[in-house]
């Protein structure tokens, strides 16, 4: 499956400035690990050394938070799109 | 840049450098709110050597939040917003009988100026931030009282306000914003979902989004109400404070703050244990601290209190962490007992306020029975918004009035039977 992944503009750094780029996977942690495969320096900003995801990292998966979906464990389809943004304050 | 006329010569406003919470990393002073590094958010750093103000220099400032200014994120003087702050605290001795506790005090945020909630704090905050980075427009992704915050206090300095909320608020919320002139957008979907929105544009327009990538510098401001009820209890500490919680930010800022003025030398004694109160259709973070652990897991809002309804806190695991380190708890109340709470604090104490103030009330009442308080406590109840902004939760609650005719012979069957 291929998902369109945007990136926050803090981690274009590590894509050579891209902040939409496709991912490969059946679920979103192989998505994930697609691209840290890819992007070795992406890679520990995505994900804590055992492949989990951080407390302070929020991964959208089509508008939708991925933790209401199973985390990491997620399924995704073609087309679908993961928004990657850090956690933020209230209000 | 001085929006001022003092002939004291002013001097320039700066902000303070940043530092990851979670790696260490520092970076220059910047409208940015997450580490490169770690994606971890940042801190503003305090020179440690700066020399501090001594209580009665204190008390000879002006009666407002920049009184403490040494203890805010900027060098120089402040430019705009310099009359927020300085609250009453009011003690409530009905309230502590209710309570079973020695004494009782509100820290009556609902008459802050100018737009009646604790938001005027970090807005206050945020909007020197805005100034020192020579930002011409701000935000906000908002449950209300920082919408009515953020419209007031960009109003007044001449910035233009990009405002967000969510589709569902209560109309004085709305109007409290519009009012003002500020480009308000009312989103579908829930505040998380008007988060994530702000998020991307904060990032694609480069303005200045106070909870977002101002966050480091705003959230400052709440630390104003913990040192604020130090001065105003004589320089000393409660042995407990009760606060609301949404993103959770506040209960950490009141931790923050005490442990400051402790540090300072200006009070002494044990730090005050810190108890928050949810709304039980959005609690993650007394969830959290009830089972223990640091996941935290997000809720999708089901409650009338709107203020409070932030199903995914990004400060939920460090509002956890302050309640159990401190010796507190937290509590959980329906919506019946948010709205007998607003009732109880109005007629127990004379304040009029929101929902999120109903759930503080009703959140240390069943903190009491739960046995949580003690009999020899002096507890401060922290009353963040006005009831007029929420008039919508209370409409069934109160009595009706009767009409009559202007005349004294239909009033004194009404007297006596009210008697």
């Amino acid at each position: 499956m291929s998902v369109t992944v945007n990136l926050p503009s803090v981690l274009a750094a590590h894509t050579g400035g891209a902040r939409t780029i496709q991912a490969n996977g059946r679920t979103l942690g192989e998505a994930v690990a697609d691209l840290a495969a890819r992007y070795p320096t992406l890679a520990p900003r995505l994900r804590d050394d055992q492949g989990k995801p951080y407390p302070f990292v929020n991964f959208y998966l089509n508008d939708e938070d991925v933790r209401f979906r199973g985390g990491f464990a997620a399924p995704v389809q073609d087309g679908d799109e993961v928004t990657v943004i850090p956690a933020i304050a209230g209000g | 840049m001085s929006a001022t006329s003092s002939s004291i010569a002013l001097l320039p406003l700066t902000a303070r450098p940043l530092r990851c919470r979670n790696c260490g990393a520092e970076r220059g002073p910047a409208p940015v709110a997450i580490c490169e590094l770690c994606l971890g958010p940042l801190d503003p750093v305090y020179d440690a050597g700066r020399a501090l103000p001594d209580a009665e220099t204190i008390r000879r400032r002006a009666p407002s939040l920049w009184r403490y200014k040494e203890w805010l994120p900027f060098d120089g003087d402040p430019v705009w917003s310099l009359d927020t702050g300085f609250t009453p605290l009011v003690e409530a001795p009905a309230l502590a009988r209710r309570l079973g506790v020695a004494r009782v005090w509100v820290k009556n945020d609902t008459v802050s100026h100018p737009s009646l909630s604790f938001k005027d704090r970090v807005v206050a905050a945020a909007i020197n931030a805005a100034a020192a980075f020579g930002l011409e427009t701000i935000g906000c992704a908002s449950t209300g009282n920082l919408a009515n915050a953020v419209a007031a206090h960009a109003a007044r300095a001449g910035l233009k306000a990009w405002i967000f909320i969510p589709e569902e608020l209560e109309q004085g919320k709305i109007i409290g914003t519009s009012v003002y002139g500020a480009r308000l957008v009312r989103v579908r979907g829930t505040y998380d979902d008007v988060n994530r929105l702000c998020a991307q544009v904060a990032d694609h327009f480069g303005w200045g989004i106070v909870n977002v990538n101002l966050r480091g510098y705003y959230g400052e401001g709440s630390k104003t109400v913990a040192y604020e009820i130090a001065e105003q209890l004589g320089w000393r500490l409660p042995t407990a404070v009760v606060a609301p919680m949404a993103g959770g930010s506040l209960l950490t800022k009141l931790r923050k703050g005490f442990g400051e003025f402790l540090d300072a030398g200006l009070i002494h004694g044990q730090p005050p244990r810190l108890y928050g109160a949810q709304a039980a259709g959005c609690a993650p973070i007394v969830r959290l601290l009830e089972r223990g652990g640091s996941a935290l897991e997000p809720e999708v809002p089901r409650t009338i209190c709107r203020s409070l309804a932030i199903g995914n806190p990004a400060d939920g695991l460090f509002a956890a962490r302050a309640m159990r380190e401190t010796g507190g708890w937290g509590a959980a109340v329906s919506d019946a007992e948010l709205v007998q709470g607003v009732r109880l604090l109005a007629e127990d104490v004379g304040v009029f306020g929101e929902t999120a103030a109903g759930v503080t009330a009703a959140g240390a009442l069943a903190l009491a029975r739960a046995g949580r308080l003690r009999a020899d406590d002096e507890v401060v109840l922290c009353i963040t918004g006005h009831g007029l902004k929420t008039l919508e939760a209370v409409l069934d609650a109160v009595p009706e009035a009767p009409v009559i005719a202007p005349r004294l012979r239909d009033l004194i069957p009404l007297v006596e039977e009210r008697s």
